[in-house]
């Protein structure tokens, strides 16, 4: 936890998250990740050896939750009212732009 | 600076005179409707009204009354939903410009209890964009200002749902609260909130920021009200896998309990440096009060506190990076007009759809998950999220509830913290850690410092225990009377 993110690790990560940054954005972006990234850097102090990761806390309750509903089939959504949220649809599937450039 | 403030009436009270038949539960809707329509414009807490819906709703608990029915819990009680809860056919934007015009197809869970319980939807209340704030000033449709001065925030990210409180434009409200979220806003605005134990309320149809941390949870304009809302929105559902299957308690009678022989636990570490001294001096008169009406006041001491935030950090903006990542321009909201290949398309419509801070934590959560930094940041985060967890196991096997100041100021100037990142993330110091550890509480007004702003109280109670953190909070509401 020590290396400092440099601009091209802001590029990188943008790209991963499928986000466009302008030039001033990536700017302000590397200056607020490193203010965090040493901040939270703190937890360095802390030895955690041997400690198992808590992903989310039902393990911590007292009562288990109701666990999984029955595999069964049930009603979905019509196919109608759910294309009509989309931005672009042939009536049958989503329609997006092409997935290559050629 | 203008104030907006009043008192809501109580459930009781409106139901009495529904029942009655000296109101109904249209009229009511309509003088809710006015009093928005009068003051939204100054502080900007509601972003749609849902008038059919709820004017239909209304409608049928009048019929009920007139024959003399029996009235549902909730009957005629007018609420509004933070715009993180879906609504069939409300808009419903999370605060932000990539769910613009969406349109969802279903009720969430919390929202078809409250109807079934005869409760009157008014409409949708603004927030931080998916959530994401301290102050509300992160929505795409501007920021709601505090009803007890205009000049400041509300606090977030449920600022809408603690203003309509405040400003009695809704008898109650929902909120979600992922690290502070409803705490938080209650306590800058001077009502009730209430963040119950993770797994307690479903989850379905709530728009996800962190899921191992996102609750449901109610503001109301007294500790009985919200406890009677907590009953109507709590308990398994098959809809959501996560929801517990615990027994829910008549949360209100709960309330009503007396407090003496609890044992109450104040933890040092919240009353340390950084904390407001008018805060601090109100949170010490609520701690008298309730050694007054017989609680043993003891010494805890939680040390990983300042850990807290950090810790919270990755892991809230690692699982908002994978939740957020279903806004792709694809099935529903904001797509970028003109994109020449998929990928551009996504990235376009991310970028401009998306505001700043939340790209901030899509950006954080990316990096705390990538290749080669997993270890360092999110497994480091999931390990020291354990220990802060066993840290309040052993401190509630000694006592019955902890009680802390809410957040460490009043309600801050709009603007003073949006250039400073990490200064609005300290905001919620006192918060995250019941976040982290899963456990619920009750924030509960608690005075007003000289410029009479509103101090909140944190309860905080072991996992399922929000019976406790209500009697508590009654207990310190009771002492102002």
């Amino acid at each position: 936890m020590t290396s400092k993110v440099t601009r091209e690790q802001v590029a990188r990560v943008a790209e991963l998250a499928h986000l466009e940054l302008t030039a001033d954005e990536t700017g302000a972006m590397l200056h607020d990740l490193n203010a965090i990234l040493d901040y939270v850097a703190e937890l360095n102090e802390l030895d955690t050896t041997g400690v198992a990761p808590l992903a989310q806390v039902t393990e911590l309750l007292e009562l288990a939750g109701g666990g999984l509903r029955g595999d069964a089939v049930q009603a979905s959504l019509d196919r109608s009212k759910v294309l009509a949220e989309a931005p672009e649809t042939n009536g049958v599937f989503f329609k997006v732009p092409k997935v290559m450039d050629r | 600076m203008e104030n907006y403030v009043e008192k809501p009436r109580t459930f009781a009270s409106l139901r009495a005179e529904i029942e009655a038949g000296t109101t109904t539960a249209s009229s009511l809707a309509a003088t809710y409707y006015d009093r928005i329509e009068l003051i939204n414009s100054r502080l900007n807490v509601f972003l749609s009204l849902s008038k059919d819906r709820a004017l239909a709703q209304a409608e049928r608990v009048d019929a009920l009354a007139a024959k003399g029915d029996p009235l549902p819990p909730l009957a005629g009680i007018p609420v509004g939903i933070k715009d993180v809860l879906v609504m069939q056919g409300a808009p419903a934007t999370a605060g932000s410009k990539i769910l613009e015009g969406y349109k969802p197809l279903y009720d969430a869970t919390v929202v078809s209890r409250l109807e079934a319980a005869g409760a009157v939807l008014l409409g949708k209340l603004n927030c931080d964009e998916f959530a994401m704030g301290s102050s509300n000033e992160n929505s795409a449709y501007g920021p709601v200002r505090n009803p007890v001065d205009t000049e400041r925030v509300p606090g977030g990210s449920s600022g809408g749902s603690a203003a309509a409180v405040a400003a009695n434009m809704a008898v109650a409200t929902l909120g979600s609260d992922t690290g502070g979220s409803i705490r938080q806003p209650a306590s800058f605005c001077g009502v009730v909130g209430v963040l119950p134990t993770w797994s307690r309320v479903s989850r379905y149809g709530l728009i996800a920021f962190a899921s191992s941390l996102d609750r449901i949870g109610p503001f109301a304009g007294n500790v009985r009200d919200a406890a009677s809302m907590l009953g109507v929105i709590a308990g398994y559902d098959p809809k959501d896998a996560t929801s517990s299957s615990a027994p829910v308690l008549d949360f209100a009678a709960e309330s009503d309990k007396p407090v003496n022989g609890l044992r109450i636990g104040i933890p040092k570490e919240y009353f340390a440096e950084g904390l407001d001294p008018e805060v601090r001096t109100a949170i010490e008169a609520g701690i008298k009060s309730l050694e007054a009406a017989g609680c043993t006041i003891k010494p805890v001491s939680l040390p990983l506190t300042k850990y807290a935030i950090p810790t919270y950090y990755l892991v809230a903006t690692a699982e908002a990076s994978a939740n957020l990542a279903r806004f792709d321009g694809v099935r529903y909201g904001y797509r970028s007009p003109a994109s020449d290949t998929l990928s551009a398309m996504y990235s376009h419509s991310r970028d401009e759809g998306f505001g700043a801070e939340v790209k901030r934590r899509i950006l954080l959560g990316t990096y705390a998950l990538s290749a080669g930094y997993y270890d360092a940041y999110y497994g480091k985060a999931q390990q020291v999220r354990r220990l802060l967890a066993e840290e309040f196991l052993r401190a509630f096997a000694d006592v019955d509830a902890i009680v802390t100041p809410t957040a460490p100021t009043p309600a801050f100037k709009l603007g003073e913290k949006t250039g400073d990142p990490l200064a609005m993330y300290l905001a919620d110091i006192y918060t995250v850690t019941a976040s982290l550890a899963g456990i619920c509480g009750v924030t509960v007004p608690c005075g007003l410092t000289c410029a009479g702003l509103p101090v909140g109280m944190q309860v905080l109670a072991a996992h399922l225990h929000e019976g406790t953190a209500f009697r508590v909070a009654r207990a310190v509401e009771a002492a102002q009377e």
